[in-house]
C-alpha cells in the first residue's frame, strides 16, 4: 500500500496588543458593546483617511526581531481590494510586495508538543521556516441571526498580523508544536494576548498529501473554522487520512476550502476554489512608506528573553531540571513567579517543586491564574527557607502553605499563630522518645529482635505526641540512640 | 450699505471691523442674491440661511476670518450637513464630522454656507455630471461652469458667495474659475489635509478656494494649510502669511512659458488674450523664459490611469451596507451590491470604476498603473527641470471658453481634453492658480478666459504673489464686471 506524506503550511493572523486600532484612536477592546468603538475612519465614512498607529508598526518590528526575519529598509500599504459587509471601505489596507518582515522561524520544542506526543517527536528540534509576516488592518465581525445578519465594526480595524510559514509542517503534532510556540512568543513579546478563544489569534490551514517519494505536492486543501490550538490538531488528524483515503481508493482531490466541525469532529465542504480571486493590490495612496530603522531600534530596546533562553538560563542559574525549566517559562508570568521566588532562595529547585506541585495544584483547584495567585512569590521563597532551616517540617509546610493560600498571610506569622514551631530540642525530644517507649513495649520488643520497621512506627508515635511539631529527623535520630 | 455682495473677504471684513455692517448683513446680503440669481443659476444643492445667520449673529469679527460666510463644495464634510457628492447614492447623507478645513475655517470665524453643485463624485469637467441639477454660467446660462467644483465657482461669480471652497483632482478649481471669471487656487499637494474632502483620487486630491481676488483666496489658505494628524500625506510646515509677497510688481521674476501649453487646438481667441496678460506680466518687470515639459502630451492618458484606479478603490465603500442608497430587495449579497451601485452611480462614475478596476487587474497592473506612475515621475521630473531655471510658469488655464451645456456630454474624451492644461500640476503635486485675463465676445455675450500661473511644490506665497501683480494690472476690471 502507498504511504503518504502530509503537507501542511499555516497561515496564522495575531491581533496586536495596541491601545487604539491601526489607523483611528479607537480603543481595542474584546466583548465591547457592538458598535460602540467605532469612528469615520473605522467604519469607512465618506473622507475619512487612515493615519497608521506607530505602536502597531513597532510590534511588527519586534516580532520580526524574535523570529529572525528579515527586515527591509522600507515597507509599505496597499489595498486589497474586494466586496464583503464586514470590510467597511471594501478594501483592506494590508501589506503586498513590501511587506514588513521576510523569512524567519518558528524552532519546535519537546514540550510544545501535545503531552501525549511528546514522547514520539519524529524530527527534535525542528525549525518552521516563515515566508513572511505583514501588518494590516483587521475587518469586523458578522453575526448571523435568524432572518437578518449584523455587523460589529468594533473589531475592524484592530491591528493584525498575518504570519505565513513555509509548507515546513508534516504531521498534525508539528502543527500544534507550531501553534504553541508562535502564541507563547506573542505573549512573552507583548505582542499580543494571542487567545484564540477571543480570536486575538486565528489559524488557517492549508494541507495536501502525496505519495512517499514524489517531490510534487498534492492538491492543495484550505481548512478553516479552527478555534483552538488543539481543534487544529484534531482538524488535520481527520483531513489528513480523509485525503489519503480517497487517494488510495483512485479518487483525485478538488482544490477546495473545508470547514471544521469542532462537535462532530470532521471536515465538510465550504466552497470549491473557482479561480484564484483577483484582489488588484496597490499601493495605498493615503499612506507613505514606512522607513523601519527607527521602528527596529525601538524594538530591539524591548526585545525580551526568547523561552528558550530563559529555559536554558534556568537550568544554568537555578539549578532545575531541564523539563522543570520548561514547564516554568512555559508562561511567562510563572517564569516571573518563579524567579521572584527563586532569586534570594537557598535550594531554588524546591523553589520550582513548590511552584511545580502544591501551588500549581492549588491554582487550578481554585481555578485561579498565576497572576491572581494570592501567595506572592517572596512568601513562598519565606516558606521554603522555613522548612529548608528546618524551623518546621515540611508536612507543616503543607499546613502553612494552605493557610498562606486562602488567607494571604505570611508564613511566619502562620507558624506563630499556630504554634507550629518545629521542636527541635533534644531534651524535650528525649522526653518524649522516654514517654513512647515505655508505652509500646511491644514494638519495642520487636525493634530490638530486628524488625528495622518498628522504628518508624515508634516514631510515628512520637510525632504524634508533639502534635506533629517535633523535627522527625532528630526524633529519629534519639530514638534509636535509647533503643540501643 | 449698498449691495453687500458686490464685496470682497477684505472688503467685506473692513466693513465689519468699522462698524458699517455686520455679519449678519453680510448673510441677508447673500440670501436676497440667492433666492433672486440661484433659480436661473443652480449652484446651490442645499442652504441654510437660518443658522448661518444664527452663526453670523455669534461672529467675533476681531477673528481672522470672523463673520465671513464661505460656500462649501458638496464634496466636503461639515458636521450635520447633507454631503452627497452630487451622487444618488449618498442622498440624505448628513455628515457626521467635519472636515479638517471646516474644523480650522469654523475656529477662525469663518461660517461654512451651503452645499455647492459639483460632477458626481467630483469626476467631470462641466458639471453636467451631477445628479441633482445642472449649474449654469453666470455669464451665459445656456453653458457650462466648468467643473467639477462648477457649483462653486459660479456662486463666486454670480456674487451669490464671497468665496467658496473646491477641490481639485485634475483641475477641478482652476478650470471652472477659468470659464467663470474668477480666482481659483489649487494648493500643493500636502499642503491642505483631505480629511473630510470625499476622496476622488487621493493622491491628486487638494481642496482649494474660489474668490474674486487673489488676496482673498490667500488669507483662506492661511487658514486652512498646515499639517493635520489626520492626514498623513498632510506635510508639518511652519504656518505661513500667503499674502506676504504681494508686492503689485514682478520684477525679478522669472516666469516660464511652457512651449507645450500653446498647442494648435486651442481656441485662438484664448490664446490672444493669454498672450496679452503675458505681456503685461513682462510689463510689471517679469522677465519671460520659454521652457519645454517635453512629457505633457502623455498626462492625460496617465492621469486617466491613476486617477480611474484609486477612484476604484476609494468608491467600492459605497455599497449600501452602512449609509446611503441601497436597492430594495435584494435576492443576496451580489445582487444588494450591484442594484445599490447600479441604481446609485450616474454613467461618468461607473465608466470610471470599470475603467480604473480594468488598469489594476492582474496582467494589466504593469502595463498601464506601473507604467503610468513611472510617466508621472518623468512628469514630475519636466517641472522639476523647468524650475531650475524660473520662478513659475505661465500659461491658459483651458484650450476653450465655455462650452454650450449639452455639447460634450456624448464625447467623454473631449470633455477629458478640458483639463489639458490643469492636469499635469495635479501629477506633480505643485501649486496653481487661475486669474481671469480677458473677456472674449462669443454671440453677444462676454466669456471669461483664465491665465493660469503654476508654481514649485509649496511655493505658494510667492504663486499668490505673482497672480496678485497680475490681477491688480490686468484682472480687476473683469472682475469688476461680473454680471
Amino acid at each position: 500500500m502507498t504511504e503518504y506524506l502530509a503537507t501542511i503550511g499555516l497561515e496564522v493572523h495575531v491581533q496586536l496588543r495596541t491601545r487604539s486600532k491601526m489607523f483611528c484612536s479607537c480603543a481595542v477592546e474584546f466583548g465591547a458593546e457592538p458598535n460602540t468603538h467605532v469612528c469615520p475612519v473605522c467604519l469607512g465614512l465618506p473622507g475619512a483617511l487612515p493615519v497608521m498607529n506607530e505602536e502597531a508598526l513597532r510590534l511588527t518590528a519586534l516580532a520580526g526581531l524574535m523570529l529572525g526575519c528579515e527586515i527591509g529598509p522600507v515597507c509599505k500599504f496597499d489595498r486589497k481590494n474586494y466586496f464583503y459587509p464586514d470590510m467597511p471601505k471594501n478594501y483592506q489596507i494590508s501589506q503586498y510586495d513590501l511587506p514588513f518582515c521576510l523569512g524567519g522561524a518558528v524552532p519546535l520544542h519537546d514540550l510544545s508538543y501535545p503531552k501525549d506526543a511528546q514522547k514520539m517527536i519524529a524530527t527534535k528540534d525542528k525549525k518552521i521556516r516563515l515566508v513572511r509576516i505583514h501588518l494590516e488592518e483587521d475587518v469586523a465581525k458578522s453575526f448571523h441571526m435568524e432572518t437578518v445578519s449584523g455587523i460589529d465594526f468594533n473589531r475592524a480595524g484592530t491591528p493584525l498580523l498575518e504570519i505565513v510559514s513555509e509548507p515546513d509542517i508534516a504531521s498534525p503534532e508539528e502543527a500544534f508544536a507550531y501553534l504553541t510556540v508562535l502564541q507563547q512568543l506573542m505573549i512573552y513579546g507583548g505582542i499580543s494576548d494571542a487567545d484564540m478563544e477571543k480570536g486575538q489569534m486565528r489559524c488557517d490551514v492549508n494541507v495536501s498529501v502525496r505519495p512517499v517519494g514524489t517531490e510534487k505536492f498534492g492538491t492543495k486543501i484550505e481548512l478553516k473554522n479552527l478555534n483552538s490550538i488543539s481543534g487544529v490538531r484534531r482538524g488535520l488528524a481527520f483531513e489528513i487520512p480523509r485525503q489519503i483515503e480517497i487517494l488510495r481508493a483512485g479518487g483525485t482531490l478538488d482544490q477546495e476550502t473545508r470547514r471544521w466541525d469542532d462537535v462532530r469532529g470532521e471536515t465538510t465542504l465550504m466552497r470549491i476554489k473557482e479561480s484564484a480571486h483577483d484582489y488588484r493590490y496597490f499601493p495605498d495612496p493615503d499612506l507613505l512608506p514606512v522607513r523601519t530603522a527607527p521602528l527596529v531600534a525601538a524594538a530591539r530596546a524591548r526585545q525580551p528573553e526568547l523561552p528558550w533562553e530563559k529555559r536554558a538560563r534556568f537550568v544554568a542559574d537555578f539549578g532545575v531540571s531541564e523539563y522543570d525549566a520548561s514547564v516554568l517559562s512555559d508562561d511567562l508570568e510563572m517564569a516571573a513567579y518563579f524567579e521572584t521566588a527563586a532569586k534570594g532562595a537557598r535550594k531554588p529547585k524546591n523553589v520550582a517543586n513548590w511552584i511545580l506541585n502544591d501551588l500549581q495544584s492549588a491554582l487550578a483547584t481554585a481555578s485561579l491564574g498565576i497572576r491572581d495567585c494570592p501567595i506572592r512569590p517572596e512568601g513562598l521563597d519565606e516558606l521554603v527557607h522555613l522548612i529548608d532551616s528546618g524551623v518546621i517540617n515540611s508536612r507543616q509546610g503543607k499546613e502553612v502553605f494552605a493557610e498562606m493560600f486562602s488567607t494571604g498571610k505570611a508564613a511566619a506569622g502562620i507558624v506563630e499563630e499556630k504554634g507550629l514551631r518545629q521542636v527541635s530540642d533534644a531534651g524535650a525530644i528525649e522526653a518524649l522518645a522516654d514517654e513512647v517507649l515505655a508505652a509500646n513495649p511491644g514494638p519495642v520488643a520487636d525493634y530490638k529482635s530486628g524488625k528495622a520497621s518498628a522504628l518508624n512506627f515508634l516514631k510515628g508515635q512520637l510525632m504524634k505526641l508533639s502534635k506533629g511539631k517535633a523535627n522527625p529527623s532528630l526524633a529519629g535520630e534519639i530514638l534509636e540512640k535509647k533503643l540501643q | 450699505m449698498g449691495d453687500l455682495t458686490h464685496l470682497t473677504i477684505s472688503e467685506l471684513q473692513a466693513g465689519f471691523r468699522k462698524g458699517d455692517f455686520t455679519p449678519a448683513d453680510a448673510v441677508r446680503a447673500l440670501e436676497a442674491r440667492i433666492q433672486a440669481v440661484d433659480p436661473q443659476i443652480g449652484a446651490f444643492l442645499a442652504r441654510d440661511f437660518d443658522s448661518a445667520l444664527a452663526a453670523a449673529k455669534k461672529a467675533d469679527v476681531s477673528q481672522p476670518l470672523g463673520g465671513v460666510p464661505i460656500g462649501i463644495k458638496d464634496a466636503i464634510n461639515v458636521l450635520g450637513e447633507q454631503c452627497t457628492c452630487a451622487s444618488k447614492i449618498l442622498a440624505g447623507y448628513k455628515a457626521p464630522y467635519d472636515a479638517t478645513v471646516i474644523a480650522r475655517l469654523k475656529a477662525a470665524g469663518a461660517i461654512p454656507f451651503g452645499r455647492l453643485n459639483l460632477d458626481e463624485f467630483a469626476m467631470g469637467s462641466s458639471t453636467e455630471n451631477s445628479a441633482y441639477q445642472i449649474t449654469k454660467n453666470p455669464w451665459d446660462p445656456t453653458r457650462i461652469p466648468g467643473g467639477s467644483s462648477g457649483g462653486s465657482a459660479a456662486a463666486v461669480s454670480a456674487r451669490m458667495a464671497y468665496a467658496t471652497l473646491g477641490s481639485d483632482t485634475g483641475g477641478s478649481i482652476r478650470q471652472p474659475a477659468s470659464l467663470c471669471g474668477v480666482v481659483g487656487l489649487k494648493p500643493s499637494y500636502g499642503r491642505v489635509s483631505r480629511y473630510g474632502l470625499v476622496a476622488f483620487a487621493s493622491s491628486l486630491d487638494q481642496i482649494g478656494p474660489f474668490a474674486r481676488s487673489t488676496r482673498d483666496c490667500a488669507s483662506l489658505l492661511s487658514v486652512m494649510a498646515g499639517k493635520d494628524p489626520h492626514d498623513s500625506t498632510s506635510l508639518d510646515l511652519p504656518p505661513e502669511d500667503f499674502t506676504s509677497r504681494m508686492t503689485g510688481d514682478l520684477r525679478g521674476i522669472r516666469l516660464g512659458i511652457p512651449r507645450e501649453y500653446f498647442v494648435d487646438g486651442m481656441d485662438p481667441r484664448v490664446r490672444a488674450k493669454v498672450e496679452e496678460a503675458i505681456k503685461t506680466c513682462e510689463t510689471l518687470g517679469a522677465e519671460l523664459v520659454e521652457v519645454s515639459l517635453p512629457h505633457t502630451e502623455y498626462a492625460i492618458g496617465v492621469y486617466y490611469i491613476i486617477a480611474t484606479a484609486e477612484a476604484s478603490a476609494n468608491l467600492a465603500r459605497f455599497d449600501g451596507v452602512r449609509y446611503g442608497h441601497r436597492a430594495k430587495n435584494p435576492t443576496d449579497l451580489l445582487d444588494h451590491y450591484r442594484r445599490s451601485r447600479e441604481e446609485g452611480f450616474g454613467s461618468e462614475v461607473k465608466r470610471r470604476i470599470i475603467l480604473g478596476t480594468y488598469v489594476l487587474s492582474s496582467g494589466y497592473y504593469d502595463a498601464y498603473y506601473l507604467r503610468a506612475q513611472k510617466v508621472r515621475t518623468l512628469i514630475r521630473q519636466d517641472f522639476t527641470r523647468a524650475f531650475e531655471t524660473v520662478d513659475a510658469l505661465v500659461c491658459p488655464t483651458s484650450p476653450d471658453l465655455a462650452f454650450k451645456i449639452g455639447e460634450r456630454v456624448n464625447d467623454p474624451l473631449r470633455m477629458y481634453l478640458a483639463d489639458i492644461f490643469t492636469i499635469a500640476a495635479n501629477l506633480a503635486g505643485i501649486c496653481g492658480i487661475s486669474v481671469p485675463c480677458g473677456l472674449v465676445e462669443e454671440k453677444g455675450t462676454s466669456l471669461p478666459v483664465g491665465l493660469q500661473f503654476l508654481g514649485k511644490p509649496l511655493d505658494e506665497s510667492r504663486l499668490l504673489g505673482i497672480a496678485d501683480a497680475y490681477e491688480q494690472a490686468g484682472a480687476k476690471e473683469i472682475l469688476a464686471q461680473i454680471p
